[in-house]
């Protein structure tokens, strides 16, 4: 799975790329630890429009992610998420944590 | 018991990249049921589930052996075994609950849940220090053929 980081004026987005599984998220939760103490973000955004399939790794990824910002008292927000992976979140309830957009929005991708 | 009317066996390794090919040949099988999108998406993530548990949770420390059986069923039902002879659950009540994990950070609890609400049966059984099976089913809708 690739993984692209943009951090600018404290906002954070990660782009994910592939299939996020047991073997594709290997390394993620350390990549994504690392890029929030170095931007110290108010907000976080994780790009989903790239992953082409999810199961219950992608939660462990999310909610780790959502522990940090809420240490940091910023938010989170989920984009582009397709119908399968936002299934897998629905299930886990991650939905009520934070805002799951499935894919019109795009003030953050817009620059 | 019902009439098997096709079935596949596949026996492998438990190693992560063998993930992604289990999800593959499930939603190839399950074709010949002409699943919507949205089954097949269903039936993927169940399979991702039950193979990833078999890999990371039968097989802690080592690489183990794990089985995938697909069956036809009557009735436009879909059943998949998933088979390993590893570590085991001494208490399978408690390992489906949401969020009771015994995997770290990088596990959620989930994958149960996920399997049961994803299929329409989920049964489980282990013996610890033998193997875990998992037998799960799911009824495909019959579509007005084009
Ligand atoms: N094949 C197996 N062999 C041994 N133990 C298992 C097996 N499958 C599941 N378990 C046990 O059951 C627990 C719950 O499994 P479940 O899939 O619901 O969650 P998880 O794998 O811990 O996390 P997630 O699936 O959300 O990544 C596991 O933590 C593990 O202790
Ligand atoms: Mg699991």
């Amino acid at each position: 799975m690739e993984l692209s980081i943009i951090g600018k004026d404290r906002a954070l987005e990660i782009q994910l790329k592939g299939e996020l599984d047991h073997h594709g998220a290997k390394g993620l939760l350390t990549q994504m630890d690392l890029a929030i103490e170095r931007y110290v973000p108010r907000i976080l955004t994780m790009d989903f429009g790239g992953v082409t399939f999810m199961d219950s790794s992608g939660i462990a990824v999310v909610l780790r992610g959502w522990q940090r910002m809420r240490e940091l008292g910023g938010e989170m927000r989920l984009t582009h998420v397709a119908p399968q992976p936002r299934k897998v979140f629905e299930t886990a309830g991650v939905g009520r944590m934070m805002t799951i957009n499935a894919g019109e929005e795009t003030e953050y991708a817009a620059h | 018991m019902q009439r098997i009317e096709n079935y596949v066996t596949m026996d492998f390794l438990s190693r992560s990249n063998n993930e992604g090919f289990m999800r593959v040949a499930a939603a190839g099988f399950a074709a010949q049921l002409d699943p919507t999108l949205d089954e097949l998406g269903d039936i993927k993530t169940a399979v991702s589930e039950a193979v990833t548990n078999a890999i990371v949770h039968a097989y802690p420390d080592s690489i183990g052996r794990i089985q995938v059986k697909m069956k036809l069923l009557e009735s436009n039902t879909l059943e998949i075994v998933v088979r390993d002879w590893g570590r085991g659950i001494a208490n399978i009540e408690q390992a489906r609950q949401p969020l009771f994990t015994t995997g770290g950070e990088e596990r959620s609890g989930m994958g149960f849940t996920i399997m049961e609400s994803f299929m329409d049966v989920l049964r489980i059984k282990s013996t610890p220090n033998k193997g875990t099976t998992v037998v799960m089913r799911k009824r495909i809708s019959q579509r007005t053929k084009r």
